[in-house]
């Protein structure tokens, strides 16, 4: 077991990629994301890499389009103003069958909004973004391990599916340090003959493009797509569980929001609640199936997010409404206390079954 | 023998251009140039947005569809992606380079990236039907400049080449026009040697072709060719702009 | 000997090549028409035709082939 350091989540992220074999990393200053770039730019050229700090997010992200292009693992990361910025490129990516890892390390929005850390791109990473029909696979990581090891598995899904894998941090998880350690990647082959390289004089060319004139080529394309995503959404699905068992009432949350219910959670139980929480590690696809399960045991539901609250939609969808599925949130950049969210959950514990 | 062929770098797919345009002479030069050079195999092209989108049918090396003025980013990073091994050209109309990707052009250039471009200049936007292009001519009637481009309301025509050549960073600068066959094979000259600056690792290649929109522009074939000599050439005059290692040999 | 192959299947018959060649060898037959709808080029001489590929080098669509 390779030993601990002591990393910065942003860093982390960063060293994890290098390890899962990424030489290519392209990206524009932003806060809160800027030790990524920072320790690149200090990685890269000792390794034979690339590191290039673009005009821009949008040459950024094309510079990714085109290394994607030739089957190499290829990442950027940013911040939320940057993140619209991309979503063309994202959404090209997505039309041409690209793999690529994308990190957003979230500030508060709308437009230049703060700096400080929030969830509000939720919306942005798991419905899209950019234009058309396509999904990204959006991983939340909790902790600096989580930053590294979903960095790895992300670039592993992006290859496995050919799509961008999108990590969503925020502020917290990207300045956060802790212990962490970064694993050896698996060793997996993925099918890059798609790719271009020069066709050497020995195959007809790849084209890579995502321009589809034909209204039939192009349904054909997307209904294809949509096959590829449904079986994301059949095995890909991550979440933890905790104090679920005997749950009554199901928080929601993930991310810096997941750390701070499970303080509440703690404090809960020592109060008797039986209370448990659920936090999605993928986002995109959606815990669905763990959802509807809590559905059968818990009487409520609460949704804690650094947002106006829009992963609770997902939450209702999954659990097809049959449970009251209550807020608590901030926004702006302001995280709740772990008091805030206990009395929530004293509050609908005291409500308990208030629609049985 | 054969005097004159198709280039093998080009596949046989009928090109999509209306009559007398121009874009299939420059396709073959370029072609010609990567027959000429033996760089096929390691060649990748990236197409615009514009009339030449659908370039990757026609080259017959690896190609990758770039969106609208994104194409020097995209071929940054194809080249970045193994610079030992990859050729990488874009092909860009005047709307995708010097209107909504002037900043990829303008950085790629200023970092003297290891590509090739091959900018065609007919100062109109051609695809969608005949909008006034950042490098449509002061007075030019166009579909969104009905009465002529009013310089005081929508600016003035960029020269890029001009305009590239105040920076530090690019290789090599060249405006070529394509409206008759001694230009032609000036233009075949130039593309050639911003394909050979890029094997030899000296840097950013821009070749500016002045070529012609008969449809958009409204007139016979050849009459936009010779519209090309009457009103195009005086205001983007012909030649080199910046060759660094011609300067430095002198 | 010279020898000048047009495909005129492909041709477009914009009459660049007409106007290029040096001898005013080519026309745009008049009383053809290809699949395409356009009246290709013809030669109306190859005993007069110097292959200087003038023709074949303005060209947008490639379909002139020039042999000597």
């Amino acid at each position: 077991m390779a030993e601990k350091v002591l990393m910065k989540g942003n860093e982390a992220i960063a060293e994890a990629a290098i390890e899962a074999g990424c030489r290519h990393y392209f990206g524009y200053p932003i806060t809160p994301q800027t030790e990524v770039a920072a320790y690149m730019s200090k990685r890269m050229p000792k390794i034979g890499g690339t590191f290039l700090q673009a005009e821009s997010e949008i040459a950024a992200i094309n510079m990714v389009y085109g290394v994607a292009s030739t089957g190499k693992r290829v990442m950027t990361s940013s911040s939320s103003p940057g993140i619209s910025l991309k979503a063309e490129g994202l959404s090209y990516l997505a039309g041409a069958d690209l793999p690529a890892l994308v990190v957003n390390v979230q500030r508060g929005g709308p437009g230049l909004g703060g700096i400080q850390p929030s969830q509000s791109d939720y919306f942005q990473a798991t419905k899209g973004g950019g234009h058309g029909d396509y999904r990204m696979i959006v991983l939340a990581p909790a902790s600096v391990q989580e930053m590294a090891d979903l960095t790895m598995k992300g670039f592993d899904l992006a290859d496995k599916y050919r799509m961008t894998a999108m990590i969503l941090a925020d502020g917290t998880m990207g300045q956060m340090m802790e212990p962490v350690e970064i694993k050896k990647p698996e060793n997996q082959d993925f099918d890059k003959s798609w790719a271009v390289t020069g066709t050497k004089g020995q195959r007809a060319h790849n084209i890579v493009n995502s321009l589809f004139l034909s209204p039939e080529v192009l349904e054909k394309t997307n209904f294809e797509r949509y096959e590829r995503y449904a079986m994301i959404e059949e095995n890909e699905a991550m979440a933890e569980r905790y104090m679920m068992d005997d749950a009554e009432i199901c928080v929601v949350a993930f991310g810096i929001a997941a750390r701070v219910a499970k303080n509440a959670i703690v404090e809960a139980r020592k109060s008797g609640i039986k209370v448990g929480l659920i936090r999605p590690i993928t986002l995109w696809p959606f815990p669905k199936k763990e959802l509807a399960r809590a559905a059968e045991s818990c009487h409520s539901f609460l949704s804690v997010e650094l947002s106006m609250g829009q992963m609770i939609e997902d939450i209702r969808l999954a659990i097809d409404c049959k449970r009251p599925v209550a807020l608590c949130n901030r926004a702006g950049g302001i995280i709740p206390s772990p008091e805030e969210v206990y009395a929530k959950i004293a509050e609908l514990a005291k409500n308990g079954g208030c629609d049985k | 023998m054969i005097v004159f062929e198709k280039p093998k770098a080009l596949t046989d797919v009928p090109l999509h251009y209306c009559p007398g345009c121009t874009h299939g002479i420059v396709h073959r030069l370029v072609a010609e140039v990567i027959d000429e050079l033996g760089i096929e195999g390691k060649t990748i092209g990236v197409a615009p947005v514009g009339c030449s989108v659908m370039a990757y049918d026609y080259f017959a090396c690896d190609m990758v569809e770039a969106a609208h003025g994104r194409a020097p980013a995209v071929a940054t990073g194809i080249k970045r992606a193994d610079p030992e091994n990859h050729i990488v050209f874009t092909y860009q109309g005047d709307g995708d380079l010097a209107s909504i990707g002037t900043a990829e052009t303008v950085h790629a250039a200023a970092r003297n990236e290891n590509i090739t471009i091959i900018f065609i200049n007919n100062a109109i936007y051609g695809m969608t039907g005949g909008q006034m292009a950042p490098t449509s001519l002061p007075g030019q009637v166009t579909q969104t400049s009905p009465y002529g481009r009013d310089v005081k309301a929508c600016g003035f025509p960029i020269r890029v080449c001009e305009m590239l050549a105040t920076l530090d960073g690019p290789e090599y600068l060249e405006r070529v026009a394509v409206n008759n066959v001694k230009n032609v094979k000036a233009a075949k000259k130039a593309i050639r040697k911003a394909f050979q600056n890029q094997v030899e690792g000296k840097g950013f290649s821009l070749v500016e072709v002045i070529s012609s929109c008969p449809t958009n522009w409204g007139m016979t074939p050849q009459k936009a060719l010779e519209w090309i000599d009457e009103k195009m050439i005086p205001h983007y005059p012909l030649g080199v702009y910046k060759d660094r290692s011609a300067a430095k040999e002198d | 000997m010279a020898k000048l192959t047009i495909r005129t299947e492909r041709c477009k018959g914009c009459g660049l090549c007409v106007n290029a060649c040096p001898k005013k060898l080519l026309k745009l037959a008049g009383d053809k028409i290809n699949a395409k709808g356009h009246h290709p080029a013809e030669i109306t001489d190859m005993e007069q035709c110097i292959a200087c590929a003038f023709c074949a080098t303005m060209c947008p669509d490639c379909v002139i082939t020039v042999e000597r």
